[in-house]
């Protein structure tokens, strides 16, 4: 008895070592915004090329301590690293894919995309200035929806999160107010409302709560056909979202003079850019430890460019454009090598 | 042991050979179990032991840095880090006090019920239901509590509860609107839910320990089932019902999962039980992952101590009363 539970268990372990010996598998955590594309793309790119990525999504934050930290090869966060820190740190940064975040709003007799909003207005309702739907700056945003006299409830994200980042970046450049009294960052003390757990979260409180808005990311939203607004952009133009508004905000930043690509996608100039569209981020040591786990998470966000679009489209997430992939891959050239110098991944 | 072995000299050397190893090797068995048992109940204590070095490790940077005023301050700024524990605290007692006043008479109402009232036929139904009540995990009651209790009570109870009191001195305050469903009362009353079998089973335990003499007795004089009850049972078993309850607040003080989904998850103290607010576990469970910065770090951590010592406090004080019970009973 003892004997044949001895063999199946060399016998597990000999499999068990073959399987792990064959398949290389890259290490990476951070960002929970793009996981459902990240995974996908691991999925895809497994099946290609039997390497496989192991992707948790614990948070921006926790994706930049674990890259200091050195315990996996590569980190993401929605918030980039100001170039300073990069430096500090050692790292290097390049947005890999974008996306757009949209409010949404539970409100009874007003369909999906009916309602406009403009930047200021979505300020001054997340800081409880304007308190209910028949608010005098949201009738006339809207003059042909019949605005109930009910009491907006804000739902905001209850944990630290990039898509909270973006947002509120995106308050702090509209609206004075904001920025002097709440500020951007991945949580930050929220003037009033409830708060939810993630993405899924918001969505479902504001599904539940007659009267409420909230912010999701795009897919969210779309995927769980929820009732988005329009918003009022930078130039004025009312769009709604779609990734075709979102593309127009990518085409509209200059990555070339940001340093170490650090730019943030809200409030983009264009007629037909959507105002909150966000841009996510890949984090590498420049000098990596293990400079084959590196080369090979290089291979991996290589393939992904070149090959990960339509993965990303049906997921609502937008692809780099072809002259910022191009940039990113002379940077990785530039700047990421191993100890005696040498290039870590030549881009083939 | 001891006779055995001197009773083994008296036997024949070779039987007695035999003898000593036989009961040598029993001998060993017995302090192997006793030393491992033993490495058991000593693990547990280094485990708390350790939860209590590195809670106070963790806590240290945010604790010397706000001192005494994090217990008091009703900040919560991730941007400035600044950070305080009081909205925390706050509701934390004020879901756990307002599910004990829901839970506790219909709990007690339970348990007369079954232990005195109840036709037998109906015993176990009744009894099997409360404790499937317990057994259900809590994150089913915060996605119940999320897509069920909180429209209706937005729909319904709280905007009803607003309109009786609006003209109240002090109580229109505390159920003032707008109606959001979700809450502090929301979480109050899931967790209500929640602790109602742990109340109802511990009383009906507490209760059957009453010797049916006494009560006998009693019925005997011409006492009414509420004489009864309210003279022989209650008095008999009023600490032990003390204690139940005490438990079943220790539960409410630490549940996580089912009100991070209907408290709102807001850093404010609003003076309206229908407002949002938070608790420390929710908003542990909220903001760990992606708590940037050492002090929010340990600030969570130092949350985490709070809790700790309120749960120790009710605890403790809930064994105590347990312990007074017992002495009691073997009087």
């Amino acid at each position: 008895m003892s004997k044949i539970l001895a063999r199946t268990v060399l016998a597990a372990a000999l499999v068990g070592a073959a399987v792990s010996a064959f398949a290389l598998d890259i290490s990476g955590a951070g960002a929970t915004f793009p996981y459902p594309v990240y995974s996908k793309w691991a999925d895809t790119y497994k099946k290609e090329t039997g390497n496989g990525l192991n992707y948790q999504s614990i948070g921006s934050g926790g994706g930049i301590k674990q890259i200091i930290a050195n315990t996996v090869t590569f980190g993401a966060t929605d918030a980039p690293l100001k170039p300073e820190d990069l430096e500090k740190n050692g790292l290097v940064q390049w947005p890999q894919v974008m996306g757009g975040i949209v409010p949404v709003i539970n409100l009874d007799g007003v369909a999906a995309g009916d309602l406009v909003i403009d930047g200021p207005s979505l300020a001054k309702i997340f800081l409880g200035d304007i308190k209910t739907w028949n608010d005098p700056v949201l009738v006339k945003l809207n003059p042909s929806v019949k605005l109930p006299d009910s009491p907006i409830a804000v739902v905001h994200r209850s944990d630290g999160s990039g898509t909270s980042f973006n947002f509120t970046d995106y308050l702090s450049k509209v609206s004075a107010d904001w920025k002097s009294k709440v500020g951007s960052a991945s949580a930050v003390e929220w003037p009033l409302g409830l708060g939810a757990k993630g993405n899924e979260g918001v969505a479902n409180t504001v599904a539940n709560t007659k009267g409420a808005i909230g912010y999701v990311e795009y897919a969210y939203a779309k995927q769980n056909k929820m009732n988005f607004a329009k918003m009022v952009n930078h130039d004025g133009k009312t769009v709604a979202p779609e990734t075709k508004s979102f593309q127009a905000a990518a085409a509209n930043a200059d990555w070339a003079h940001a340093p170490g690509y650090y730019q943030i996608l809200t409030d983009q100039k264009g007629a037909a850019s959507w105002p909150i569209t966000a841009a996510t981020f890949i984090l590498v040591h420049k000098q990596p430890k293990d400079v084959a786990a590196t080369s090979e998470a290089l291979k991996f966000f290589s393939w992904a460019f070149k090959n990960g679009a339509k993965d990303a489209e049906a997921l609502d997430y937008i692809p780099m454009p072809d002259n910022v992939v191009g940039m990113i891959k002379k940077t990785w050239a530039q700047e990421i090598t191993s100890a005696d110098g040498k290039v870590v991944f030549d881009g083939k | 042991m001891v006779d055995a072995s001197m009773g083994s000299k008296a036997s024949v050397a070779a039987h007695g050979r035999v003898r000593d190893r036989v009961l040598r090797r029993f001998e060993l068995g017995d302090s192997a179990f006793r030393i491992l048992t033993q490495a058991c109940a000593i693990a547990v204590l280094l485990l708390l032991s350790g939860v209590i070095v590195s809670l106070a490790y963790g806590s240290a940077p945010a604790l010397s840095k706000f001192g005494f005023g994090f217990l008091t301050s009703q900040a919560w700024n991730p941007v400035t880090e600044n950070f305080g524990a009081l909205p925390a605290i706050y509701g934390t007692l004020v879901t756990s006090l307002i599910a004990l006043l829901i839970a506790m008479p219909i709990g007690l109402g339970i348990a007369v019920f079954l232990t005195e009232l109840c036709p037998h036929s109906l015993r176990r139904p009744i009894g099997v239901a409360v404790e499937l009540l317990a057994g259900i995990p809590s994150i089913i009651y915060g996605i119940w509590g999320m897509f069920v209790l909180a429209p209706f009570l937005q729909a319904t109870v709280q905007p009803a509860l607003i309109g009786a009191f609006a003209g109240v001195p002090y109580l229109s305050n505390v159920f003032a609107g707008p109606p959001y469903g979700i809450g502090i009362a929301t979480a109050g009353i899931i967790l209500s839910i929640m602790i109602l079998p742990l109340i109802a089973s511990i009383s009906r335990d507490v209760f059957n320990t009453v010797p049916a003499v006494l009560k006998e007795a009693a019925f005997g004089i011409g006492c009414t089932r509420w004489e009864v009850m309210r003279r022989i049972v209650a008095p008999y078993t009023g600490v032990g019902l003390v204690g139940g309850v005490m438990l079943a607040l220790g539960r409410a003080l630490g549940e996580t999962m089912a009100v991070t989904f209907v408290i709102g998850n807001a850093h404010k103290i609003s003076p309206s039980i229908l407002g949002p607010g938070t608790t420390i576990s929710a908003t542990i469970a909220n903001e760990f992952t992606e708590a940037d910065g050492k002090l929010y770090t340990s600030s969570l951590v130092s949350l985490g101590l709070v809790l700790f010592v309120i749960t120790f406090i009710v605890l403790a004080f809930a064994r105590l009363l347990l312990m007074r019970i017992e002495q009691q009973g073997a009087r």
